[in-house]
């Protein structure tokens, strides 16, 4: 089949549950329902994937997602790929519906199952991938998922401290995997995994197979916890016991075992494979064995055998052999069933008797002889007793061990002691965890009266001790047929004989496991008093503290080498920053520049009228004075600037620009009005005689260089690009198609509402989100105490002030409303639009208050700002989608003209409503910038102690909203 | 012509420069100003000088589209000008903000170390 779906519903089902969960209350049955269910319905979606490959399909689903760069989302599921999907919806259920009766209606509850079922879709996700770079990317998010999900006790220091540490080791080593399938996708030109899987001899060849390799192979051992970056597992023993349960046998680790089997046809068969990867797996196995026995904590044991266990499993993937690869797969499943009933039910004695000190718990048999019985089995099965999961794997690592000791290699050679060493001490951390908690006399001495856990918290350690034993009953009519199909995939026609039997006779790995049971019993024996004495830290080995070393090493990157790094080259100074942007631009400028030269362009220049380097004459010298002026005198610079403003406004209306002319004055007065309410807020500055230090003087002469550096050069840059011929852009389409496509003669308002309407959308957006921030900002603006009183224009009575001019200005309201209005029916057709008219009515609105006073016009006068805008972008918007109802693409317009007799005609075009939402949106934000500002001055004064001749009056809604 | 824009949008621009590296934050609300001027003219020379042509067609679209000036520099400009209109508000804003806070009009929050 080519297009599963089922695949992309197994992926997205568990995002989808765990958006809806975070919507739902802290109801822990609701939210167990709904994951429980989700993780059902996925198990149910791999259910089909596998009927399809029984059939002999390779389910696979693809979406074009940006085709032009060769990236689709690629979803594929061969045999292995099932297999552990298999595993993480399948004991995602179980977790579910233990972490129902596990968590305390204390915690955030939908957090948790919201983090679960992401992690549990992004595994999906990992394993599912049909693209190396999406694997990764799903890899990078199990890291941050973990991280959440261990860290889910935020308050707990360890939770955190754990969490941490697990996203950067697992995070760090997926850039590195990163790296590794950057790599492999060069060697093999392509991404797609079948691309990659069928390449594996070009790959092996491949004089950069080594650093791909070694980079892959960093990605997974991070992941799955291998010497020398296994410290971090012990730590995340912090999470909650259900996602211990859970990351820790059959998700989180497995990922890094997942990668190496899926790219072990490609990558493995080399020396250079054995010799990494073997090393490492042994020293993983021993060390997590021989740790695991030392530990009190029952979950920090766990946490060990799990390093072990993975290092096995590493180990039979390096060994190169067919046999040990599917005795590694088969390990990986029987790992995940005994691993995660074990850890359930060590949360169960944590949860029943509020400690998971192995010193302090014994004799839990009695009070808890059900969860007793079924970590006894769980435990064997760890350690390999017959008839369960774990010996067969076993068994067969024993049997591939003997195999390749036939090698000339003392490396090869060791490994039948060595894996019945690492047995040995497996059977004494089993015994430990078992007879330390559930034999003995019964103590009292205990957080809480130990009892069984509710009946359904022990369902999921039942179901899968029961699988524990099926299958190490009857492996082959159980796992047998499903083990075949994931093996198929790795191994193809490849696969060799291998059998699922209990019994194979008497030989030597059945010599081997005897002597690893009878020699745990004894180890044990002679631990016993070593254990129950109670130290802390592990004999010989306390020195190796990952932990420590970690630290320090973090220590060192993030504070002391970036604080040394960012002495030498950081400044938190804004003028420092500034400079080495105009610098950098400056440069960039310059290099740009250099190859054409600033010859004089093949276009004659137009003749100069003195009128216009007359207002160029004043707009320039205006412009050096204001930045002269500016520190000292700044109500001068501001209305030097506006000069400036002017000059540009008139050289628009002198080269055809009316809309810009248009704009410009509204904005400039505008602008100055804003400027000047600003400028009562800012500390008096008082010019001091002489020019300040030789060094400050030096830095002022070093930014006048720059300064006319940069001038000059835009003046070059201006003049050389003025004098060419402009290549024929889209601009003549846009006279062309104005009328008999936007049905408007005004071109510029055209383009603005109607070609480029989606441009002109976003940036009335951008006005309306500035002035909602200029309303929060100064919600809670405190000016500095120096001006908060009343500025001495105010002192005194200042009723008959401004009298006539402020009668005027009153009159001048309904004409400025009339005149608005006008400007924004013809926008269309004559200079004007949404973006003047709004102007125009805010100036209206800012005429009045200047008039009357704040006071007055918000006594008189309930602007509605927030609507304006709301409307404003509503309109806008709607009118966009309007077009999506007839069938066309958003922001369509259509015109029409209506004739209105003697009125003339009247442009019906739907860009104008478009443009009435600009016009509402750009008078709504301008004016409540203004009124929010201009309220300012009401305000202080009430913080201020009141001056005598202000009578106490109601206080006016801020803005004239709520 | 030409010669005359491109010295005043030089002047503009070094003017512009020039107070952009300044330590009040004052200084900086004028130098953005005039250097948004300096910008605005530039992308508005790219259409040339034509003098009395502005963009707008005759009654039904009538004229021929190389009589008129260029209208795409101007709904650039124009664009150009109402934003760095919002970007002077909110700049004024914070600078005011950061005003009340500090007590200070360096533009670091603090005088110089």
């Amino acid at each position: 089949m080519d297009d599963a779906i089922y695949l992309l519903a197994a992926l997205l089902l568990p995002y989808a549950g765990a958006l809806v969960a975070t919507l739902l209350p802290s109801n822990a049955r609701l939210l167990a329902w709904l994951a429980g269910g989700v993780a059902l319905l996925t198990l149910g979606m791999v259910g089909l994937g596998f009927a399809a490959i029984e059939a002999g399909q390779l389910p696979r689903f693809e979406i074009a997602w940006a085709p032009e760069l060769g990236l689709s989302l690629s979803l594929r599921m061969d045999g292995l790929a099932g297999l552990f999907a298999l595993m993480v919806s399948g004991i995602g259920v179980l977790i579910v519906l233990y972490a129902r009766y596990y968590m305390s209606p204390d915690d955030p509850i939908p957090r948790f199952f919201a983090f679960l079922l992401s992690f549990m879709g992004s595994m999906m996700g990992v394993v599912l991938s049909g693209n190396l770079i999406q694997l990764v990317f799903f890899w990078e998010l199990t890291s941050l998922f973990s991280f959440l999900l261990i860290g889910y006790w935020q308050n707990v220091a360890a939770a955190r401290n754990g969490a941490r540490m697990a996203l950067t080791v697992t995070a760090g080593g997926g850039l590195a995997l990163f790296a590794g399938v950057l790599v492999l996708g060069h060697i093999v030109g392509s991404y797609e995994l079948d691309a990659v899987l069928a390449s594996g001899d070009a790959i092996r060849a491949h004089p950069l197979y080594v650093p791909a390799l070694v980079l892959i192979l960093l990605g997974a051992m991070t992941k799955s916890a291998q010497f020398p970056f296994h410290f971090w597992l012990p730590h995340a023993m912090a999470a909650p016991t259900p996602v211990s349960a859970y990351l820790h046998s059959a998700t989180l680790v497995k990922a890094g075992i997942f990668l190496m089997t899926r790219l072990w046809p490609v990558l493995a068969g080399t020396d250079a494979w054995f010799d990494i990867l073997c090393p490492v797996g042994l020293i993983t196995l021993l060390l997590g064995a021989y740790v695991a026995i030392f530990q009190h904590d029952m979950k920090s044991l766990l946490a060990y055998s799990t390093i072990s266990h993975l290092g096995l499993i590493t180990l039979l993937l390096s060994l190169n052999s067919d046999l040990a690869m599917v005795a590694a797969v088969f390990h990986t499943v029987n790992h995940a069933t005994f691993k995660a009933s074990l850890f359930m039910a060590a949360g169960i004695i944590d949860h029943e008797t509020g400690t998971r000190d192995i010193r302090r718990l014994s004799g839990l048999n009695e009070s808890m002889p059900f969860t007793a019985r079924l970590a006894l089995v769980a435990a064997a099965a760890m350690a390999g007793v017959p008839l369960l999961n774990g010996f067969i794997s076993k068994e067969m690592f024993f049997s591939e061990a003997l195999d390749v000791a036939t090698a000339p290699s003392l490396l090869h050679g060791i490994l039948p002691v060595a894996a019945t060493v690492a047995s040995i001490l497996a059977v004494t951390y089993s015994l430990r965890f078992i007879h330390g908690a559930f034999f003995g006399p019964p103590t009292a001495d205990l957080p809480k009266k130990p009892h069984e856990p509710p009946q359904f918290m022990r369902v999921p350690v039942e179901v899968l001790v029961f699988l524990c034993m099926v299958v190490g009953i009857l492996p082959s009519a159980t796992i047998g047929p499903l083990l075949d199909i994931a093996v198929r995939a790795v191994l193809g026609d490849a696969t060799p004989r291998y059998s699922l039997a209990v019994w194979h006779g008497f030989n030597l790995p059945l010599a081997m496991s005897l002597i690893a049971l009878a020699g745990g019993v004894v180890l044990y024996r002679l631990l016993y008093r070593h254990l129950n004495a109670g130290l802390e830290g592990t004999p010989l080995l306390g020195f190796l503290d990952g932990r420590r070393a970690f630290e320090q090493v973090m220590v060192f990157l993030s504070w002391r080498f970036a604080r040394a790094l960012e002495r030498r080259v950081a400044t938190d100074r804004l003028q420092i920053q500034l400079m080495l942007l105009v610098c950098t631009a400056l440069l960039a400028g310059t290099l740009a520049l250099l190859p054409h030269g600033l010859a004089p362009g093949n276009v004659a220049m137009t003749t100069a009228d003195p009128v216009v380097a007359i207002i160029w004459a004043v707009g320039g010298g205006c412009a050096l004075a204001a930045a002269y002026q500016a520190k000292y005198h700044r109500l001068a610079a501001l209305i030097l600037l506006g000069c400036t403003g002017l000059a540009t406004c008139l050289t628009f209306i002198w080269f055809s620009a009316p809309d810009l002319a248009l704009t410009q004055i509204l904005v400039e007065i505008v602008t100055t009005v804003l400027l000047l309410l600003g400028l009562r807020w800012m500390p008096r500055r008082i010019e001091t005689a002489g020019s300040g230090a030789p060094v400050a003087r030096l830095r002022r002469l070093r930014d006048f260089v720059i300064a006319a550096a940069a001038g000059l050069g835009l003046t070059a840059i201006s003049y050389a690009m003025m004098t060419r011929v402009s290549p024929d852009g889209i601009s003549r389409e846009f006279l062309n198609r104005a009328y008999k496509e936007g049905g408007g003669t005004n071109v510029v308002n055209v383009i603005l509402v109607d070609f480029r309407g989606f441009d002109t959308m976003g940036e009335i957006t951008v006005l309306g989100v500035v002035a909602l921030t200029v309303f929060a900002l100064l919600r809670r603006f405190r000016p500095a105490p120096e001006s908060i009183g009343v500025p001495d224009q105010q002192q005194g009575d200042a009723k008959d002030w401004l009298l006539v001019p402020s009668v005027t200005m009153r009159l001048l309201f309904p004409v400025i409303i009339a005149v608005s209005i006008y400007l924004l029916l013809r926008g269309h057709d004559q200079p004007g639009g949404g973006f003047i008219a709004g102007l125009m009515l805010a100036i209206g609105i800012l005429v009045q208050y200047m008039a009357g006073g704040t006071r007055w016009v918000e006594d008189h006068l309930r602007v509605l700002p927030l609507r304006w805008m709301g409307f404003g972008l509503l309109l806008a918007v709607g009118t966009g989608a309007a077009a999506i109802l007839f069938q066309r693409n958003f922001l369509t317009s259509y015109f029409a003209y209506a004739d209105l007799g003697p009125l003339g005609k009247l442009p019906l075009a739907s860009a104008v409503i478009f443009d009435l939402g600009v016009f509402a949106l750009v008078f709504g934000a301008t004016v409540l910038i203004l009124i929010v500002l201009a309220h300012q001055s009401v305000r202080s004064q009430r913080a201020a102690p009141p001056p005598p001749l202000v009578e106490p009056r109601r206080e006016p809604a801020i803005a004239g909203e709520d | 012509m030409e010669l005359i824009l491109a010295i005043a949008i030089g002047l503009l621009a070094s003017s512009g420069v020039w107070l952009l590296m300044r330590p009040r934050t004052f200084q900086l609300i004028i130098g953005l100003s005039l250097l948004s001027y300096a910008v605005n003219l530039f992308i508005f020379s790219m259409g040339r000088f034509p003098i009395g042509a502005p963009p707008i067609l005759g009654p039904g679209g009538q004229g021929d589209p190389a009589s008129f000036a260029d209208p795409l520099p101007q709904s650039l400009v124009l664009t150009a000008i109402v934003i760095s209109f919002a970007t002077t508000a909110l700049f004024l804003v914070v600078m005011l903000a950061a005003r009340g806070l500090t007590g200070g009009d360096h533009v670091d929050g603090r005088p110089r170390r």
